[in-house]
Order: structure tokens, then sequence, then C-alpha cells
């Protein structure tokens, strides 16, 4: 249980796409790695962005270190009580940066270069979660 | 274009307009053509060329055709080249490159939008393959130039205090154009004290939000010999796209690291020349980070560059956007391509408002488009003065 808002609004899920977000409701976060010339990517796209070769499905540590941040103070469509609310890019362990929301700590406590771990939030929809990240433990 | 027929903009016309709540988008459109028209001393019916970039709330890929139809357009060529606010410099490069090649004399690129009066979108939801990855997430434009701040902060040890100079030399312009939104010049303290937008942003960090547009003209010699207004040529142009390469973003660079070489390669010149820069700002950020890779000043040192009046006009070592730029005067549509353009010809055809007119033979105008978070297209103009 993370405190944060939950659950979260269903994101569009299409047939490309819907592994890497049931897997994120069995509490595994993917990335795409490519057979040919071995690019580990994200968003999970069915042809490497680099070679257009078909990707393979590959189960990332779920381990990351923050890279960028913003943190939203007011936001239309986010609910107030999940305010302020932080929008990250993250470095996964397997290279790729990953667009995402830093969640359980206070946002004045996020840092660049700070180590974080994957955690998944439900949504409406019991096959669909949405990764997000903690501070590691130490 | 080095060797190449020279082709000018003959016509430049911003709209003196903030806030239109009873226009139509479309009327503006209109108005802006009309204005850059009697700019040129042109007539409508020597129009046969226009360009302008997509109206999301229009059916879309029709774009050309309602426009031709509502303007009452007969033209050869029309181009809808959409690259967001950096469109409109894109277009001049494209006039140019259709006048050369002979499928149109005269080229009217227009850009209306009214997003202050609230009557802009209107219910043509659209979502692409990336929102379910971003927005999910609270990506928005604030937050997606916010991180490339924080990145460039961190990696160079840029201050909110460096990039609140852009601001200021912004705003000092800004004091003497009568159609800015915002006329008082701030302080460092002002941009740094303003309320957090997404941190570390600020709400001075933040182009306005305006009603509005812009016409241009271009046209090809033999046209430009009729006229007899001055003129500024068509020195060069390039255009690159920055994304996210799968996952390997640079929050720190831009895509003018590759537009500005081939724009000034185009025009056979290099920064060095330049005396005069219209860069797109729709964040403080965003004109820190163009101008280091543009070649104004090396990677990293855009803070110190842009400390101690250096875009401040006139006796800055770089004035840029004299109008007061789409921080304090005009960001019509949330596109500002069009502004930065129109501002870079006042210069070199010596209309520039009086306090802040450089002498400038060559100038740029750069446009960036999208979001430095994410993907955004960057376009590089230069443009000179006929006698230089």
């Amino acid at each position: 249980m993370i405190d944060a808002w939950e659950p979260r609004p269903v994101p569009t899920v299409t047939p490309e796409t819907e592994p890497f977000w049931s897997a994120a409701a069995d509490g595994r976060f993917l990335v795409r790695e490519c057979p040919d010339c071995g690019l580990v990517y994200h968003y999970p796209s069915a042809l490497c962005p680099d070679c257009f070769a078909d990707a393979e499905w590959r189960e990332a540590t779920g381990a990351a270190t923050v890279y960028s941040f913003a943190i939203h103070r007011h936001l239309e469509f986010w609910p107030d009580d999940d305010l302020p609310a932080v929008f990250a890019y993250v470095e996964l362990e397997e290279g790729p940066r990953v667009i995402t929301n830093v969640v359980g700590c206070p946002a004045e406590d996020v840092e660049v270069g700070m180590a974080v771990d994957a955690r998944f939030v439900p949504t409406a929809t019991d096959d669909v979660a949405v990764p997000v990240f903690v501070p590691a433990d130490d | 274009m080095v060797d190449s027929e020279p082709v000018f903009i003959a016509g430049a016309y911003e709209h003196p307009t903030r806030e239109a709540p009873d226009k139509s988008t479309m009327q503006l459109h209109a108005e802006v053509a009309r204005g850059a028209l009697a700019d040129a001393g042109l007539a409508k019916d020597d129009v046969d060329g226009y360009f302008t970039a997509g109206m999301p709330w229009y059916e879309r890929g029709l774009t050309p055709l309602i426009m031709a139809d509502y303007l009452g357009l007969d033209v050869s060529h029309a181009g809808t080249t959409d690259w967001g606010g950096s469109s409109y410099v894109g277009h001049v490069g494209h006039a140019a490159d259709a006048i050369r090649e002979g499928r149109c004399d005269v080229a009217l690129i227009t850009l209306a939008g009214r997003p202050r009066s609230g009557k802009n979108a209107g219910g043509d939801e659209f979502h692409t393959y990336q929102d379910a990855f971003e927005v999910t997430y609270g990506a928005t434009t604030l937050s997606k130039y916010a991180v490339a701040a924080q990145r460039h902060m961190h990696e160079y040890g840029t201050t909110r205090e460096q990039l609140a100079e852009i601001r200021v030399a912004a705003s000092h312009h800004a004091q003497y154009n009568e159609h800015a939104l915002f006329r008082d010049p701030v302080t460092v303290e002002d941009v740094v004290e303003s309320r957090p937008v997404a941190d570390p942003l600020h709400l001075l960090d933040c182009c306005v939000v305006t009603d509005g547009g812009g016409a241009l003209l271009v046209v090809s010699e033999d046209v430009r010999a009729e006229l007899e207004r001055d003129c500024v040529e068509v020195l060069g142009y390039g255009e690159a796209i920055g994304h996210r390469e799968g996952g390997r973003i640079d929050l720190t660079h831009t895509a003018a690291r590759e537009s500005g070489p081939r724009a000034f390669e185009d025009a056979g010149i290099g920064p060095d020349d330049v005396d005069y820069a219209s860069i797109y700002d729709s964040f403080t950020i965003t004109v820190l980070q163009t101008l280091e890779d543009l070649g104004f000043c090396e990677k990293g040192e855009g803070g110190s560059f842009v400390e101690g009046g250096t875009l401040q006009a006139p006796d800055g070592d770089l004035p840029f956007n004299t109008d007061g730029g789409g921080l304090c005067s005009n960001h019509p549509g949330n596109r500002g391509g069009m502004t930065k353009v129109i501002e870079a010809v006042r210069q070199l055809r010596g209309e520039a408002n009086d306090e802040v007119q450089v002498d400038a033979d060559v100038a740029i105008a750069h446009g960036t488009g999208g979001s430095l978070g994410t993907r955004h297209g960057s376009i590089t103009a230069v443009l000179g003065r006929e006698d230089r």
C-alpha cells in the first residue's frame, strides 16, 4: 500500500501495449529488448525504434535513479489531496529513462540521482496497474 | 541557399489584439492576411501560395481546403506542415523553397488562435500513442519543460536567478511595446519569488497566453523588384526534431544543435555574424538551452551568458526578443514562431521600437514547438538586410 492516488484512471491500452499494463498488474515492469541490435527501450513499441526488428519483452528489476523531476502544485485533472505531485523521469537499471511519478515521500525530499524502486498502483480495472516509483530502502 | 535565387519577406503583420472574445479565429486569419498584404503593398489576387499550420479543432487533414475556402484564395501551392509553435519559422523556409522551384511567387503565411478567450479548442479530443505513458503521470506542457530545467540546473549548476535574467530582459523590451500584454519591467527577485507552477519553473518563467495571430508574405525576386517596401532576404533555414530516442532522452539539449548548424550552413554564416536573435521563449529554460545549442555560448554556460544584460537591447551583446517576446508580449494561439519572424523582420527593416532598435544586418528567428521533455521541433531561419 502506497500513500498515493488510487485507483488511477485506466490509461488507454492497445494490443501493442497490453502486456506492459497487465504485467504491471502482476507487479512487474516490462521493457522491450531488441534481439538484433540489443537496444533496451521504453515505451513498448512493437518494432525497435533503432532498427525496426520485432522486439521482445524483458522484465526489468524495477530499480532506477531519478534523472529529473518537476513538482506540480496545481493540476486540473489530479485530485487535490494527492498534490503536490512529483512528475519525474527515472533511469531504469536497464537503461531507459521513463516518465513516472515518485511517490511515498514528501515532494521536497525528491532529488536528482536518488535511488527508487518500482511499485504498482491499481486502477479500476483488475488487469491494468500503473507503475510508479518510491524511494529505495537503504 | 548560398548562390541560389534570392527570396524575400515583403510583408509582416502582427495582430495588435491580445484578447479577442468577439471574433472568430478565421476572422483573425483574414485580418492578419490583410495586414501583411497592406504592409507589402501587394493585392490579395497576387497571392498564389499559402502556408499555415494545423488547426486541431477543424477536420484533420482538410486545413488547406478550409482555409483557402474561407480566405478566398486561388493558389498553386499550399503547405500545412505542423511542428507546433515552430511551424511558422519553417513555413518561411518552405515558402522560399517553393518559390525557387517555381511553384508560386507570392506565398502568404497566416497564424491565428484564441486560447486566452478559451474558444480555441472544441470537441476534437485527440490521444496519441504516447499519452498513456505521459498524461497518466501528470505530463503537461509545464511539467515537460520543468524537467528540462531541473536537469540543466543539476548538470550545469544553472540557477533560477540566471533563468530569471531572461524574463528581465524580455520585460525591459516589452515596456516599449504598446501592444505587449505585460509592459511592466520585472526584476530577478520578482521572477524568483513569483509563485511556483511546476518547480523549478515559476509563474514568471512562463510565456503569456494570448489570442491573436500574424502573417507574412514571402516573395520571389521578380515580385520584390516591383515593390517599394524594404524587404528582408531569407538567407537560410534548418529543421530538426528532438525526441525521447526510445528512452535515451537528454533533457539538457534541444534539436537547435542540429537546426542551427543546418541554417547557418545554408546561409553561409555563423553565430558570430548574428546581430539580433528572436529565440522562442515558451519558458525561460527554452531560451537558455537554445542559446547554447545554437552556438552563442558553450553547452552548460547559458546561465552565465545571460547574466549582465547580454540579451538586452540596444547595448547587450546579443539583443533578443525586442518586442517583449512570448514571455511578456504575445504568444498567439500558443504558437510563437510567427512573432519570432515578425520581430526579426522589424529589426532588419529598422522598424523595431526606437528604444530597442539594433543596428542589425543579420538576424535569426528560432522556433521551438512541442516540449523539451518529450519531443519537439526546432527550426532556425537566418534573415538578412538587403543592403547588408
